[in-house]
């Protein structure tokens, strides 16, 4: 075998040992618990049983899976709506300033997750700044009653992950030639067209990793819900947690982490294939 | 060969880590104690130092869920003595993990009331020693709610005025004794006809609730975010501390009571420290400490009767007689009931 052959599998064994120790394997200890029985009082009793798949299954808890992949794609198709136009200013600013726009945008990063989300509750409450500054401007009725709804929820998943979405669309956008663009003008579509018939399809791949992304964060969010959403709004994120810290029903929290997993794979996979497809296609077109 | 040789010495690093890992938890202490955070004074290690000579490391659990799973898991092994509350105590018990208290080497226990030596879950303080009591019901803004709420009704169907004003616990046994209270039913109630009457009462009541809240609800009562909210009596006493104007009642219907317990595991290797650990808290003085700082009643005659007169004038939940609420029925441990109670947690929180 040749040095050549060997070292990419040198080089990734250190990636791939802590991913299989600390990602692979606990995730199979998790599944693995999904099939046995809960013990009363926490923990497992190792008797086979289907019943926690089943469990899932049952209307209850399946209503809250589609409840949250409804508020996981809301809070998708709302950061695409807003990160694409910022993408697309980013990416049309001069070459000196886009690191700039772009440091701006991760900048919420540089801060913890749990205090950004607090902050949320800052402004939205009944006494909170914004029905200050409402009250100030002369607002006089009930405060508005703006947390603890669902749209709080979805406002804080937007906020959390619009810089994962710019980033992405952004990539897509910056490497796209302009010499397309310039070509589909001389050839007399205006800007609209322009960009629905070239711009778009092209940069749809970053589009959709940005989408997949949020959703699939979204989905199994659970601080964001208990934060915001005041314990009322329950996403499959929240059951799993309350399985496995209060109600003690580990196997029950197994599986349905298992099937929330699935989901996200699945969704990665066709994201996976969609962006393989249309990087395809654009190599197709070059050749021709 | 080589590719094999690297990852046999990616897992090799990944051993010695999770190794070192291992270590690093092992305590050099001679009583490690789990409680929840900020539930004892905060210079106890170096007073229990100070008094015995021995070293303790205190580790913090949220929930007594959360410390009855790592106790389950590990048969008890890795603590010393746990806080947990009455019903979780009668479970460590019955699963055989709870030493039993040495009275002879715990001579403080002189110090309780004698009302919190028959507790019905362990008379005789035979396996458990209660380190705070008190009820839960309805802490409010009087200034904000008109009348005087006397009802669990004022909490479950508020008035116009009162929607979205209104916050409930949302730990699954006083979630649903709330319910039970207000129906006339036990806090303990296991017969699914009364349960699912309760469930119904508890989902219609969510609709009315600015949010679930265990830790919070006091605040939401200083800054008028909410106006009256479902709150143990000592919660509601850090509310009182902050605005005069709020108050604590106790429904008409009732209240539970709740005990937070000490429990020795039986697995601890160093009993003797942990049966010195308890004495020294039902200390009057030291138990005193969690009276003043965390407002919680103590079931400690000794450390009750020194107390301050002006804290009892400023939280009159302080002062009930312990005859008074220990009339209100125990949580108990419900055995597979648990899982009813569970699965309508659920069924509340999916509710729409």
């Amino acid at each position: 075998m040749s040095l050549n052959a060997t070292r990419p599998t040198l080089l990734a064994a250190p990636g791939v040992a802590w991913l299989v120790a600390f990602m692979v394997v606990p995730c199979l200890l998790v599944l693995s618990y999904a099939f046995f029985e809960r013990g009363v009082w926490g923990g497992v009793e190792y008797t086979f049983t289907l019943e926690n798949f089943a469990r899932v299954a049952d209307p209850l808890y399946a209503k809250i899976f589609l409840n949250s992949a409804r508020i996981a794609l809301t809070a998708s198709v709302l950061a695409i709506l807003i990160a694409y136009p910022a993408a697309y200013a980013i990416s049309r600013a001069p070459r000196m300033t886009q690191p700039v726009l772009l440091f701006f945008a991760v900048l919420p990063f540089w801060s913890n997750y749990l205090i950004r989300t607090y902050a949320w509750i800052v402004l939205l409450n009944r006494e909170g700044l914004v029905n200050n500054l409402l009250r100030k401007l002369g607002y006089t009725g009930e405060p508005l009653s703006m947390l603890y709804t669902e749209g709080a929820v979805i406002t804080g998943l937007v906020y959390n992950y619009l810089p994962f979405v710019i980033l992405a669309i952004y990539s897509v956008l910056s490497r796209l030639n302009p010499e397309l663009m310039e070509a589909s003008r001389d050839l007399g579509a205006g800007p609209v067209r322009t960009f629905l018939r070239v711009t778009l399809p092209l940069t749809l791949p970053g589009v959709a990793a940005g989408g997949v992304f949020v959703f699939v964060l979204s989905i199994g969010n659970f601080v964001t819900p208990a934060l915001l959403g005041g314990g009322r709004f329950q996403m499959v994120g929240n059951l799993v947690y309350d399985q496995f810290l209060t109600a003690n029903d580990w196997p029950f929290g197994a599986a349905l982490g298992a099937a929330l997993i699935a989901t996200m794979i699945v969704l990665l996979l066709i994201q996976a294939r969609a962006t393989a497809h249309a990087s395809g296609e654009r190599a197709g077109e070059t050749r021709e | 060969m080589k590719a094999k040789n690297g990852l046999a010495a990616g897992t090799a690093a990944a051993a010695l880590l999770a190794a070192s890992l291992a270590a690093g938890a092992a305590s050099a202490a001679d009583l490690v104690i789990s409680n929840w955070d900020g539930y004892m004074a905060p210079d106890i290690a170096d007073a229990f130092k100070a008094a015995t000579g021995l070293e303790i490391e205190v580790v913090n659990h949220a929930t007594n869920e959360e410390v009855m799973g790592k106790l389950m898991a590990s048969g008890g092994k890795g603590y010393d003595i746990v806080f947990v509350s009455s019903p979780f105590a009668e479970i460590l018990n019955g699963q055989g993990l709870a030493e039993p208290i040495d009275a002879a080497a715990v001579p403080n226990l002189a110090n309780l009331y004698p009302e919190a030596t028959t507790l019905a879950y362990d008379p005789g303080n035979t396996f458990s020693v209660p380190y705070t009591w008190g009820t839960t019901g309805l802490c409010y803004r009087s200034d904000l709610v008109e009348g005087t709420p006397d009802s669990w009704m004022n909490l479950l169907q508020p008035s116009d005025a009162l929607k979205g004003k209104t916050t409930m616990l949302a730990t699954d046994r006083w979630l649903i004794a709330a319910g039970e209270l207000a129906k006339g039913y036990s806090v303990n109630e296991t017969d699914p006809a009364k349960l699912d009457e309760v469930k119904t009462l508890l989902i219609e009541a969510k609709k009315t609730l600015l949010a679930y809240d265990d830790t919070t609800f006091y605040s939401k009562l200083v800054s008028g975010e909410a106006s009256l909210v479902h709150a143990w009596d000592g919660w509601c006493n850090y509310g009182i501390g902050e605005n005069a104007d709020i108050k604590y009642v106790v429904p008409k219907e009732g209240s539970d009571l709740w005990i937070d317990t000490i429990v020795v595991l039986k697995s601890s290797a160093n009993k003797e420290a942990a049966m010195k650990f308890i004495d020294f808290i039902l200390d009057a003085k030291n138990h005193a400490w969690a009276a003043e700082n965390i407002l919680y009643k103590v079931p400690n005659k000794a450390a009750m009767d020194g107390l301050d007169k002006a804290l009892l004038e400023q939280y009159p939940n302080m002062a009930m007689a312990p005859a008074d609420f220990t009339k209100y029925e125990l949580l108990r441990d419900l055995g597979a009931a648990q899982k009813d109670y569970s699965r309508i947690v659920s069924e509340i929180k999916a509710a729409n």
